[in-house]
């Protein structure tokens, strides 16, 4: 097969992928639903004259249709910052993470559920601590003007550090009988407990994140030359680059909101994407997209269905994660000689 | 009146980092079809010079002027339209195709939120074969050769169809034989109409291609002119702290040859 026909069935696959993987969603669960019955309900609303039963109609869109968004956005969420965040700081090994959004929200989470414990509240700290702490990792690259990217990354694994200390704070006097454990539970990442006015929540930012990454993806080539050949094509560096990261800190606040921290997808994924259709943003980001849903899907249809007690994605996402990520390394990955 | 402004003027400008003057009082200015070799020894400030040319860095004083405008008042995508430029060293990051890198360079004609169209990639396959690197268009750029590299970044460039090209140290990492060929090849650009502005370690580069010789030492320019007048036996005696030879070859080339120094360590 030629270089060309490989590109086009890459992209057949990576276009019917994600589409495949969220009706079969359906399928999965304690309660058997045929496919017939998924088409039906899926379509009731805009066929009222279809029969299905109430039962059916409540799984398939209060339980099943929630959690199957969630995965499909959050796993695209995380695989594009990620594959932007890699792309414009010159880096492989980058996740989304890398300045500060994760812990912060962490420490957003974990505070709403100390005074609060009402979901929303948890959500839209999350969110807000999520931007927080990037914005204070941001300001502080630029009261140091000098040095740039490697400055802008240190602040950040400081202000990770920072945040880090403060969820632990909390930890150590939240109440050890039902605050604790909940803080736990969310910072390992679930989308067990994932519901309609969670996602109504963040189709905002997400959105927004999504249609800034999708537009600016051509520059991030341009961005991952270097500054200095970045300007000398009439870029500038500093303002684009802030565009995407403000990006991808909406994509990745929002869903770490709706689902706890989820490690793994936001690194592996874009590494999967790249050695499918190459380095080229243009293609690379899109990709990305569809690789992310479909990996948290198939993730979490494991989670849901392979044992009776669910386990927490945060965990398998890692376990399921670190093998293909060893397995890529194996290969000879040509970028990292 | 008339003004008659030229493509390229750098008018008494001077440059300091963190208080400390890196170069100043350096004046010039260069016309259509001009190659200015800048020659001078390591560490005296060429690389900060040429990033002050093409706008990377802000001069602390003086004026640089593009057909007359002043280059502070200048978009750098506006910038990128006149000038292209080849750093001296490229740090390699993810493996991108040929044609990838050389498209980059319809940066500047494109909106922000826009990807290079059919026209571009056009443009891009037309660089390549005009430099006559057609066969490399499907290759990763970070497996090429130093030589090929290099070409690939003009190739770059010249999709930024810019009237002036700024290049580093441009044969810094090429072998002996490429050496010559890209100096061909600046050449050949040079009588299509750009003009070019390059610093080179080598004094021999000035005689191969440029019409225009600046000498940099201590922060200043020392000398400024013709190849014949500028590379002399003195000015690079001053300039690099050794004795040099100028030998004439039978086609009327002159070559630099270094002398010895004698140097002796006491080991």
């Amino acid at each position: 097969m030629n270089d060309e026909n490989k590109e086009i069935l890459s992209i057949v696959l990576l276009i019917f992928l994600p589409i495949v993987l969220f009706f079969a969603s359906f399928l999965l669960g304690r309660y058997p639903i045929s496919p017939i019955d998924v088409i039906n309900t899926l379509l009731c609303p805009i066929f009222p004259q279809l029969e299905v039963s109430p039962t059916i109609t409540t799984i398939v869109f209060e339980i099943r249709l929630p959690r199957i968004i969630a995965a499909v956005v959050v796993g695209a969420a995380l695989a594009m910052a990620g594959a932007a965040f890699q792309s414009i700081f010159k880096n492989p090994l980058v996740s989304p993470d890398l300045l500060g959004v994760s812990n912060g929200a962490g420490f957003g989470a974990a505070l709403a559920i100390l005074i609060s414990g009402a979901g929303v509240v948890t959500q839209i700290f999350a969110f807000i601590f999520g931007i927080i702490s990037v914005s204070i990792t941001y300001f502080i690259s630029r009261v140091y003007k000098a040095g740039g990217i490697l400055i802008l990354v240190l602040s950040g694994v400081a202000i990770s550090a920072f945040f880090n200390a403060l969820i632990s704070a909390i930890k150590f006097i939240a109440d050890p009988d039902d605050k604790l454990p909940e803080i736990v539970y969310w910072l390992m990442g679930s989308l067990a407990s994932v519901n309609m006015d969670n996602l109504i929540m963040i189709i905002v930012p997400i959105l927004i994140g999504m249609i800034i990454l999708l537009s600016l993806r051509w520059q991030m080539n341009l961005l991952a030359m270097g500054d200095e050949e970045a300007q000398s094509l009439g870029l500038n560096p500093t303002r684009v680059r802030l565009l995407i990261i403000a990006g991808c800190t909406l994509l990745t606040s929002a869903a770490v909101s709706v689902s706890g921290i989820i490690g793994w997808i936001g690194l592996v994924i874009p590494h999967m994407t790249r050695m499918i259709v190459g380095p080229d943003n243009k293609i690379l980001i899109p990709a990305a997209l569809s690789l992310g849903a479909s990996f948290l899907l198939l993730i979490d249809n494991i989670s849901r269905a392979m044992i009776a007690i669910e386990i927490p994605i945060g965990i398998l996402t890692a376990i399921i994660g670190v093998p293909i990520f060893l397995y890529l390394l194996k290969r000879g990955y040509s970028e990292w000689s | 009146m008339v003004i008659d402004n030229k493509l390229f003027e750098v008018r008494n400008i001077s440059f300091s980092y963190d208080d400390e003057e890196i170069f100043s009082g350096i004046s010039f200015s260069i016309d259509k079809g001009d190659v200015l070799c800048i020659l001078g020894p390591n560490g005296t400030g060429k690389t900060t010079l040429i990033k002050c040319l093409n706008g990377l860095h802000d001069i602390s004083s003086g004026e640089i002027l593009i057909n007359g405008k002043n280059i502070k008042k200048l978009s750098f995508r506006e910038i990128s339209t006149h000038i292209g430029y080849i750093p001296q060293s490229h740090v390699p990051s993810f493996p991108f195709k040929v044609i990838d890198v050389v498209v980059m360079g319809r940066a500047p004609y494109l909106n922000l939120t826009d990807s290079p169209k059919k026209e571009d990639m056009d443009i891009a396959v037309n660089a390549l074969k005009t430099l006559g690197i057609e066969h490399l268009r499907n290759k990763e750029y970070t497996n090429l050769s130093g030589g090929e590299r290099q070409l690939v970044f003009l190739a770059r460039i010249l999709c930024q169809q810019p009237d002036i090209l700024i290049l580093d140290e441009p044969t810094s990492h090429l072998d002996f034989g490429n050496q010559i060929k890209l100096l061909e090849i600046i050449d050949n650009l040079a009588k299509s109409g750009l003009s070019i502005i390059m610093s080179s370690h080598f004094p021999d580069h000035a005689f191969l291609s440029s019409n225009k010789v600046a000498i940099m030492k201590n922060k200043r320019f020392i000398d400024f002119g013709t190849p014949d007048d500028v590379v002399t036996e003195k000015n690079l005696r001053n300039a690099y702290s050794i004795e040099v030879k100028l030998i004439e070859l039978d086609d009327k080339r002159k070559v630099c040859v270094p002398l010895k120094t004698n140097l002796e360590l006491d080991l």
